[in-house]
């Protein structure tokens, strides 16, 4: 049984990695530990839990920034700026419940350690764009510090981007400043029903060209549709097409009735309004369509269909092909529905064999764009590429890179590729 | 300012190397004659200048990694350069080394309006980029000033910004993807259409690496729809203070603007002078806040924003109501240098970035500075995004007033440290700032940056002497100094 080192400040931290990389031993990073079973399984002699390295540690409203040690719960983080009118803007999912966690147990960190962006990220940007300046100890167990506490900053490399979405493989953060946003005035989601897949792509493309300034834009074929909390999507027994309009109050409502004018032609059209429009976009968010029925509140059979889950990033329009054609192979029937416009799907299949790994890559290749067995089993995760696998001078690079932070390996050593 | 030792040796084979670049590339497309070389000598940060020893100019990927594999065979330093429009000095050509001119890469591939994207290649400006697209009623979000020359590769190896930056983001978050030719000859596709990168996030440090790393080719944008509408408010403010409050106000209030800039008194009456904006000279202190979108959120939120500027104290305040007089606001901000070129000999222009709400402050203390050194100073201020430029004004034809001018801006970029920001938000660090870096970062910081361009470039042959104030050898850098034993915490929680 590993080890766990707890520390409960960055100088404790600091000791532990530099004590096993002169053991040339290994560490598992966590946090809350709600995404452990996100990425390939980590061989690590120990596991270093940063939990305890908590707190908002600066909020200056005015400047909308905000720092916080990693192990601070994202819940933590999102009361202190509800409390003041702001938010993340880059809306961050809750994966928890996606790999049979309880809601509200991860961190800042590992949303940012993850680069986890929520459907606001087509307009707003990813974690990454959000990310000023981080304090970290990297695996050569040396503490650094990169960027800053103001938006605009060239001095150095912006490192912040890389070790957003390095899943603690090159450094492990001890605290994090970030951009905060104002939260909207008003929210206005328009639903449209019954459209295909493809039709889907158009009309939510069709509303990301307008002017409207679109927030969001998702689209969940019937039967996951079916699955919402929503009485009012789950009980029209269609596919729900849904593009969000957020501002002050005249321009959500009037950029609101556009969008209803724009896809009126479309199909059907209703509005979702406060908390029915919260709930809907948070369940696209956290991937709720595939989280399990009755499972809300997260349970450890969540995820015990034993399907796998897949997140694939490709250009929004292309989407819909790239499921037609995995589902035209897949022997199991293949369920998925989309985010960003269509950049984001996420993708279910039946989790034997590859999981479907080749054909998934092979339908993504030809769209370019990337895939990520998100949710499987260890076995899976271990026997198939969990990341798109870099190829020839990029793969090299990568290394290269892993090796500048952590030569020896000390970090989350195989948690995105074999060897880094 | 140090650059480092020009290799004699390589000084020396000038005639073999240019000869081999033939090559690779057109005669025509190589230059080593000094009259030629001439135009290459400096970017837009002119007090510093050197020739380069040989100048290509490439027109393919191919040829770009051909010419980097023969300049890293032969241990030939490389200095990428797009238009020569940056300001920090990331383009200075190097005695020993080749400048790699991107100019030649000026076509647009592939405009993608389902995707939100274009596909330009490096030496494509940035107002072509635009162009290309505001037939369809789109553009591109970023804005540097130098914009109708300057070039998109140019734009990624600096991170440029500009005015609409605090609602719409500086380059790295308008760019989806870049092809780069490292100095090894390795041709990277990093990113595409798809909105984020896999693997590392590469394209994160590529942005604003200035030159360093590799070698852009070809760059995907993501390009937006135009604001229905934009207007525009010009307020006069009796104190910097009075102004800086106002800007607190509407950020607080939840309210980002498409742009929020700030002129002090003498920005405004060079300003004024040069060309006839209609600004109130009586202002200490002058903010131009533009708000875009609907018209109807525009309209709205024109009378919420003047409300607090009235309440912030304005003593002049006009909401434009055509486009006509919204550009007349624009007008003067814009002409900002040029006009201050016109009231002094010379003028340095620095660029640090504050927490906002220190801006009353460092402006007094800015102008104590100026007393102290006798030297003038204007400031124009991204308001917004707490983007300062102070702009220095000298004679560079008194003798020591160059020099007296560069202390004058150091202590500036320290004070921007000093209450918490940075020495540089949108210019660069190139050779200007190099030697200030450890005001902001310690020993351990810069080698782990050091260690970084070392993945990128194992021979440190890629746009040296830029950036970091000593440079270490790579090997030096990946040593691992560790002591074998215990932890230093022996109370260290373990489980």
């Amino acid at each position: 049984m590993a080890d766990v080192l707890k520390p409960a400040d960055a100088a404790q931290v600091l000791d532990a990695v530099a004590w096993a990389a002169a053991e040339e031993s290994s560490l598992e990073v966590i946090g809350g530990g709600s995404k452990r079973a996100f990425g390939r399984t980590v061989q690590a002699a120990h596991r270093l839990d940063v939990s305890g390295l908590g707190g908002i540690e600066m909020y200056e409203k005015s400047e909308l920034v905000m720092s916080a040690r990693p192990g601070t719960p994202l819940a933590e983080v999102e009361a202190a700026l509800a409390a003041e009118g702001q938010q993340l803007g880059f809306e961050p999912p809750d994966l928890g419940p996606l790999f049979g966690a309880t809601r509200g147990v991860g961190t800042i960190g590992g949303v940012f350690a993850c680069n986890l962006s929520g459907p606001r990220r087509v307009k707003a940007g990813a974690a990454r764009d959000h990310f000023l300046g981080v304090h970290a100890v990297t695996g050569r167990g040396e503490a650094i510090k990169a960027g800053g506490r103001v938006v605009k900053n060239v001095t150095g490399y912006d490192l912040c981007k890389l070790f957003a979405g390095a899943y603690g493989t090159l450094v492990v953060m001890t605290e994090l400043t970030f951009k905060v946003v104002p939260a909207p005035e008003k929210v206005r989601t328009v639903l449209v029903f019954g459209l295909d897949d493809a039709g889907a792509a158009r009309a939510m493309s069709a509303a990301l060209r307008s002017p409207h300034e679109v927030s969001a834009a998702a689209h969940l074929p019937a039967k996951l549709a079916a699955r919402s909390g929503v009485v009012r999507v789950a009980g029209a027994r269609a596919a729900v097409t849904a593009v969000r309009a957020e501002g002050p109050a005249p321009s959500a409502e009037h950029r609101c009735q556009a969008l209803r004018e724009l896809m009126g032609d479309l199909g059907e059209v209703e509005e979702l309004h406060g908390r029915d429009s919260a709930v809907w976009w948070r369940e696209v968010r956290d991937v709720a369509p595939f989280v399990g029925p009755g499972s809300a509140g997260g349970s450890a059979e969540a995820s015990a269909d034993g399907r796998a889950v897949w997140r694939l990033s490709v250009p929004p329009a292309a989407g819909a092909e790239v499921v037609a054609r995995v589902a035209a192979v897949a022997e199991a029937e293949a369920e998925a529905y989309y985010d960003w416009g269509g950049g984001l799907v996420w993708l279910s299949l039946a989790g034997d064999g590859d999981g479907g790994a080749a054909l998934v890559r092979a339908a993504v290749a030809e769209a370019s764009g990337h895939a990520t067995l998100v949710r499987a089993e260890a076995g899976l995760r271990g026997a198939v590429e969990v990341f798109q696998p870099p190829s020839g001078p990029l793969a090299a690079l990568t290394r290269r890179v892993k090796e500048s932070f952590d030569p020896r390996r000390v970090l989350n050593p195989g948690r995105m590729y074999a060897g880094v | 300012m140090q650059m480092p030792e020009p290799d004699q040796d390589v000084v020396a084979r000038r005639d073999d190397l240019a000869a081999l670049l033939c090559e690779i590339v057109p005669a025509e497309s190589v230059i080593a004659d000094d009259d030629e070389l001439r135009v290459y000598e400096c970017d837009g940060l002119t007090a510093y200048r050197q020739l380069p020893m040989i100048v290509v100019l490439p027109e393919t990927t191919g040829q770009v990694s051909r010419i980097l594999g023969l300049c890293r065979e032969r241990g030939v330093k490389v200095v990428p350069r797009g238009a020569g429009t940056g300001l920090s000095g990331g383009a200075l050509p190097l005695a020993d080394g080749v400048t790699l001119g991107l100019g030649k890469f000026n076509r647009i591939l592939d405009v993608d309006f389902d995707n939100r994207c274009a596909v330009v290649q490096t030496g494509v400006t940035n107002l072509a980029v635009t162009q290309a697209v505001e037939h369809a009623g789109f553009y591109y979000a970023p804005d540097p000033s130098s914009q109708i020359a300057c070039t998109i590769g140019g734009n990624v190896a600096e991170n440029s910004g500009g005015v609409h930056c605090l609602k719409y983001g500086v380059t790295t978050n308008n760019i989806l993807g870049v092809e780069m030719v490292l100095m090894n000859g390795d041709v990277v596709r990093i990113g595409g259409k798809h909105l984020d990168s896999e693997g590392y996030d590469l394209l994160g440090v590529i942005a604003g690496s200035e030159g360093l790393l590799g070698v852009i080719t070809e760059v995907t944008v993501r390009i937006l729809r135009s604001p229905a509408c934009a207007r525009a408010l010009l307020v006069g403010f009796p104190s910097s203070e009075a102004a800086g409050d106002c800007v607190g106000r509407v950020i607080a209030a939840g309210i980002i603007p498409g742009g929020m800039e700030m002129m002090d008194r003498a920005a405004v009456r060079a300003a004024e002078e040069f060309c006839h904006a209609g600004y109130p000279l009586d202002a200490e202190a002058l903010l131009i806040i533009e708000l875009d979108g609907p018209e109807v959120e525009v309209d709205h939120l024109i009378e919420r924003v003047r409300e607090m500027a009235e309440d912030s104290g304005a003593t002049t305040l006009r909401a434009s109501t055509s486009e006509e007089e919204r550009e007349r606001f624009w007008a003067g901000r814009k002409a900002a240098f040029p006009a201050i070129g016109r009231i002094s000999p010379d003028y340095y222009c620095m660029d640090g970035t504050i927490p906002r709400a220190r801006l009353p402050e460092v402006l007094k203390r800015i102008a104590e500075l100026s007393r102290k050194y006798g030297l003038g100073v204007a400031n124009v201020f991204h308001a917004g995004d707490g983007n300062l430029h102070p702009l220095i004004l000298y004679d560079a034809n008194v003798p020591g007033e160059l020099e007296k001018t560069e202390q004058f801006g150091a202590d500036i970029l320290r004070l921007c440290v000093e209450v918490g920001g940075v020495l540089t938000g949108e210019h660069g660090v190139g050779v200007e700032k190099r030697d200030l870096m450890p005001t902001m970062f310690s020993e351990a910081d810069l080698d782990q940056q050091q260690r970084l361009k070392c993945a990128f470039d194992a021979d440190g042959l890629l746009n040296p002497g830029k950036v970091f104030p000593t440079t270490h050898r790579c090997a030096e850098l990946g040593r691992m100094h560790v002591h074998k034993g215990q932890l230093r915490f022996p109370d260290l929680p373990r489980f």
